[in-house]
C-alpha cells in the first residue's frame, strides 16, 4: 500500500547559511529500513525540486533510525538574503511528509495516526 | 554526584519566565544562556554605529538577570552567558550592578570573556570563503564585523580563577553548556571522548525548549501535554559526559525518544563529524533510553579530536529588501491576486526597479513551498500577495512599498491592506564563514566584583 511519510516517520529542519538539513526520524525501528530504502538522496532532490537548487548528501544513523539529509542551495541564499517569508526554512521539512512509500500491509499496525480503509 | 545545567535561553529573543523557573526551581550548579543568532553580532555593530548609547550586549540583559539572580544567588547557581555580544565587560559591569541590587555578598566575580571579534584583522588571517571558495579580500570594503567561535577553553579558565557568572562575546553554542562539565569533572581540553560526549550533551541543550516540546507538536501524530507551558531542559551529566535530560516538574511540553532524536540531529550535518571549536562529536554511536516520565538518558555520544582551525564569521553590507504585502478574500480571491501580480510587474517595468532577486508569493497557496506545494488545489477562501525584491540601494527597495502603496485606490477590486506603519525596506547583511588558525584568536578575560 502507498503511505504518505508522515504515519512513518517525524522530520524537523534547521539551517546552516544555505544549507538545510532535513531529518527524518522513523517512528519505529522496523519502518526505518523502508524509509531507507526508498527515501534516497536521488528521491528526496526530486521530491524538492524547485526549492533545492544544490547538492543533496543523506547521511544515515541506523542505529537510531534515523536519514539526515543535508541540502544544499535550499535557503534563497542564506537566511538574511532570502526572499522567502520562511527565510529559515523552519517549515521546509514538513513538505516531505508527503511523500509516498510502499509499505507492506503486514506493518499497518506500526503506522502513526493510520486507519486502513478495510480496517 | 550528576551535575546539574539548566538552560535559560535558546536566542535573543526567548521566554523570560523559563529561565527563572530554573533558576528557582531547578536546583542547578550552573544556569547557561545562550543569545545569539549568526546575524546578531553584526547587527548589533550596526545598531552601534547608528545608535552610540546602544551598550552592545543583549537588550534582554537586564530583564533576564532581574529574574534569574535572585533563585541563583540562593542556591549558589553559577552562571554562563553569551549575552556580552559586542560588548562582554559592559555586560559584566551591568550584572555586577544587578548583584548589588539583589544584595549579593561583596567579592562576587564576574568575569567578561572578549576576543571573538577579528574585524580589523580577519583578512588578513583568513584565505577563502567556505561557501564559494573565493578569496576571503573579495568581501574588502563590505564587512561589517568579523567574529571567530571561541571554545569552551576561556569560560573554564575564568571559573578556574574564581568567577561567579561569565558572560562572553561569540562563543560556539554548545561550548557554553559543555564549559561546567570540563571545570567541575576537571576534563582535560584535549580529552576527546569526554568533551565529545559532553559537547553532545550541550548541544543538546542550546537550543532549549526544542528538546522539551517545541518546534515538535503536530496534533495527531505528536501531541505534547500542556504545550503553552514549555519548562527549559535540564542535564543530570556524570563525569563521563553521559547525562539525562529532564525539566522542572508540572510544567508543560514532553520529553521523549523523539523530541530528543530531533534535537540531537538538528542544524547537524554529517552526524559523525559535527565540529565545534573544542572537539569533533560523533553522534552516530548514541544510545537514547526513555528511564522515566520526562526523563530521557544520552550515552556513549563519541569524540574525535578537534580541528587545528575556528569558524569565523564574516558579516557584509549586501544591500536591501523591500517588502510588503496585501489580502484577498471570497470567490475569485486567486484570480483577483494573479491580476494585482500582473500590475505589479507591470508597474516595477514603468518604475524602473532595478532588483537582484525578487518575488511574489502567494501566501495561502505556495509561499512556503513553493515549487513543492501541490500543482492542484483547491482554490482558498482567502490569500496574500507578498512581494519582496532585493536591492542594491534602499531607495531602490523602498520602490516596493511605494507601489504596493498604490494597488490602494489604482488596483484590483477588493483589495485589503494595511496601512504602511512599518518601514517596508530592510538592510541586508549577508554572513560568510572562513576558517582561522586557533592561536590567531586570543581571549581576554577581565574581572569585576560585587
Amino acid at each position: 500500500m502507498r503511505i504518505p511519510l508522515q504515519h512513518l516517520a517525524h522530520v524537523r529542519s534547521g539551517d546552516k547559511g544555505n544549507t538545510s538539513n532535513i531529518t527524518v526520524i522513523a517512528y519505529e525501528p522496523d519502518l526505518y529500513p523502508i524509509l531507507k530504502e526508498q527515501l534516497t538522496a536521488d528521491a528526496f532532490k526530486a521530491f524538492y525540486a524547485g526549492m533545492v537548487t544544490g547538492t543533496v548528501t543523506r547521511y544515515e544513523v541506523d542505529k537510531l533510525g534515523v536519514l539526515n539529509f543535508v541540502a544544499e542551495g535550499a535557503l534563497g541564499g542564506g537566511v538574511s538574503r532570502s526572499l522567502s517569508l520562511d527565510n529559515y526554512g523552519k517549515a521546509l521539512s514538513a513538505a516531505v511528509l508527503a511523500f509516498e512509500l510502499e509499505v507492506p500491509d503486514r506493518l499497518a499496525n506500526l503506522l502513526r495516526n493510520w486507519r486502513s480503509e478495510a480496517a | 554526584m550528576s551535575l546539574r545545567i539548566g538552560s535559560g535561553s535558546a536566542w535573543w529573543g526567548d521566554r523570560l519566565e523559563p529561565a527563572r523557573l530554573n533558576a528557582e526551581e531547578g536546583d542547578l550548579d550552573y544556569l547557561c544562556f545562550e543569545t545569539m543568532a549568526e546575524a546578531t553580532i553584526s547587527a548589533a555593530q550596526v545598531r552601534k554605529r547608528r545608535d552610540p548609547s546602544f551598550p552592545g550586549y543583549d537588550t534582554y540583559l537586564d530583564d533576564r538577570m532581574q529574574r534569574v539572580l535572585p533563585g541563583c544567588l540562593r542556591r549558589g547557581t553559577k552562571i554562563i552567558s553569551n549575552q556580552g555580544w559586542i560588548n562582554p565587560e559592559g555586560a559584566a559591569q551591568r550584572i555586577v550592578h544587578w548583584l548589588r541590587e539583589f544584595g549579593a555578598p561583596k567579592g562576587m566575580k564576574v568575569a567578561a570573556v572578549s576576543g571573538s571579534l577579528i574585524t580589523d584583522r580577519v583578512l588578513d588571517i583568513t584565505d577563502t570563503l567556505m561557501e564559494d571558495g573565493r578569496p576571503s579580500s573579495a568581501l574588502a570594503g563590505s564587512i561589517v564585523s568579523a567574529e571567530a567561535y571561541m571554545g569552551a577553553e576561556p569560560i573554564v579558565q575564568a571559573l578556574n580563577e574564581g568567577a561567579d557568572i561569565v558572560v562572553t562575546g561569540r562563543v560556539a553554542d554548545p561550548s557554553i553548556f559543555m564549559a561546567p562539565m570540563m571545570k567541575e569533572f576537571g576534563w582535560d581540553a584535549l580529552d576527546h571522548a569526554r568533551v565529545g560526549h559532553g559537547s553532545g550533551i550541550g548541544h543538546v541543550l542550546e537550543c532549549g525548549a526544542q528538546v522539551t516540546g517545541g518546534y515538535f507538536c503536530d496534533p495527531g501524530f505528536k501531541d505534547v501535554p500542556d504545550p503553552w507551558d514549555l519548562a527549559f531542559p535540564i542535564a543530570e551529566v556524570e563525569s563521563d559526559g553521559s547525562a539525562v535530560i529532564t525539566k522542572v516538574r508540572g510544567t508543560g511540553g514532553a520529553i521523549n525518544l523523539r523530541t530528543v532524536k530531533e534535537q540531537l540531529f538538528y542544524e547537524v550535518h554529517d552526524p559523525a563529524n559535527y565540529i565545534t571549536p573544542d572537539v569533533v562529536v560523533d553522534f552516530t554511536t548514541t544510545d537514547i533510553e526513555e528511564i522515566g516520565h520526562d526523563r530521557v538518558r544520552i550515552s556513549n555520544i563519541s569524540g574525535k579530536p578537534r580541528t587545528p582551525t575556528l569558524k569565523v564569521s564574516i558579516a557584509c553590507q549586501e544591500g536591501f529588501i523591500g517588502e510588503d504585502m496585501f489580502f484577498y478574500a471570497g470567490p475569485g480571491a486567486l484570480r483577483r491576486a494573479q491580476l494585482a501580480k500582473t500590475i505589479l510587474e507591470e508597474r516595477f517595468r514603468i518604475v524602473g526597479l532595478k532588483a537582484e532577486d525578487m518575488r511574489v508569493d502567494f501566501v495561502g497557496l505556495n509561499a512556503i513551498h513553493g515549487g513543492v506545494s501541490p500543482a492542484q488545489q483547491p482554490e482558498p477562501y482567502e490569500i496574500a500577495v507578498r512581494v519582496a525584491a532585493r536591492c542594491k540601494t534602499r531607495e531602490e527597495a523602498n520602490k516596493v512599498g511605494r507601489e504596493i502603496d498604490g494597488m490602494a485606490v489604482s488596483g484590483v477590486g477588493m483589495t485589503g491592506k494595511r496601512v504602511p506603519h512599518q518601514d517596508r525596506a530592510r538592510e541586508v547583511i549577508g554572513v560568510w564563514s572562513s576558517l582561522v588558525p586557533r592561536e590567531a584568536v586570543k581571549p581576554t578575560i577581565t574581572f569585576y566584583e560585587s
